[in-house]
């Protein structure tokens, strides 16, 4: 169950990345060039769900199904979330995905994700490399 | 109903059932939603005697249910094209199937690897999840995504084109 939910779940969420045009080029061109509300839209209702559902998970001190406590891991500040947020930017406007969609751009077809994919799996690895001398 | 599903799904379908996957994932297997962290498990998986500290200290293990997400994500990319679409569309441009194009998907795919890693997350960790979260950091990230790809969008396009 640890992991038949977690494969559910990303395939539910790869079902809904390609069927709402989320891991299209043309989509995310669109957004950087401010041509169609399209993606705005969906991050924004997403965020409003995403909130409205924390509030009440919060407020009401729900667990999981399995009866765990729930703490949500939260990322800290820091110079990378700058720094590495505009590169990360830089290339998502280049490749049109960014990392969830690069999985699903495989799954439907567009086999060129493969080569996004082991590129980002370099630049993973190039962080590792690199983080002892990269500003914190 | 069925006709619907098949055509591409509007914007206020698309973006709450996306919203549906922070609740969804932590009540039912008390996971924080995220991305971006497969990078650096697959890299230390490929890599299990790297000497880097980042690879290293990875604990992977703990993050099986990730690898699993995404690779449901690719089955789910397969679904949601072939088997829920009339007409398969394609993603990416035909001018990327070429040397230029693979050229451009090296840089950005490094340049989403590296950023993502660096900034701890990326739009399901930091936009999606932090943002829900209501997490000033990842407002900041956000922000930070969108300087990036605007920068690509209005001032570096035309040295890519080059490729």
């Amino acid at each position: 169950m640890k992991r038949f939910v977690p494969l559910l779940l990303g395939m539910y969420f790869g079902i809904v990345l390609v069927k709402g045009e989320v891991v299209s080029w043309y989509r995310i061109q669109a957004m950087f060039r401010f041509e169609e509300a399209h993606m705005y839209l969906i991050i924004g209702s997403a965020v409003v769900v995403g909130a409205i559902s924390l509030q009440i998970i919060k407020r009401f001190e729900m667990k999981t199904v399995g009866g765990e406590s729930l703490t949500i891991r939260e990322k800290p500040f820091n110079k990378g979330v700058v720094i590495g947020g505009i590169c990360f930017g830089l290339g998502w406007a280049i490749t049109g995905a960014c990392p969830g969609p690069i999985y699903a751009q495989i799954g439907s077809g567009a086999y060129m994700a493969i080569v996004t994919f082991i590129s980002a799996l370099l630049g993973a690895y190039l962080y590792a490399w690199l983080q002892p001398k990269l500003p914190v | 109903m069925w006709e619907k599903i098949l055509e591409p799904w509007p914007w206020y379908v698309t973006g709450p059932l996306i919203g549906l996957m922070v609740p969804a994932l932590l009540l039912l297997t008390g996971k924080t939603f995220g991305i971006s962290g497969s990078f650096r498990h697959i890299d230390a998986i490929c890599m299990p005697k790297s000497k880097l500290t980042y690879l290293r200290s990875d604990n992977w293990r703990e993050y099986i249910w990730q690898l699993f997400m995404v690779a449901g994500l690719v089955i789910g990319g397969f679904v949601g094209n072939y088997l829920l679409s009339v007409h398969p569309v394609a993603f990416l441009p035909d001018d990327y199937y070429s040397l230029g194009g693979v050229i451009k998907l090296i840089i950005g795919g490094v340049l989403v690897g590296f950023g993502t890693r660096y900034a701890n997350g990326c739009t399901s960790g930091h936009t999606i999840m932090g943002l829900s979260n209501l997490r000033w950091p990842s407002l900041v990230a956000t922000i930070s995504f969108f300087i990036g790809g605007l920068f690509t969008t209005f001032v570096l396009w035309p040295l890519l084109s080059l490729f």
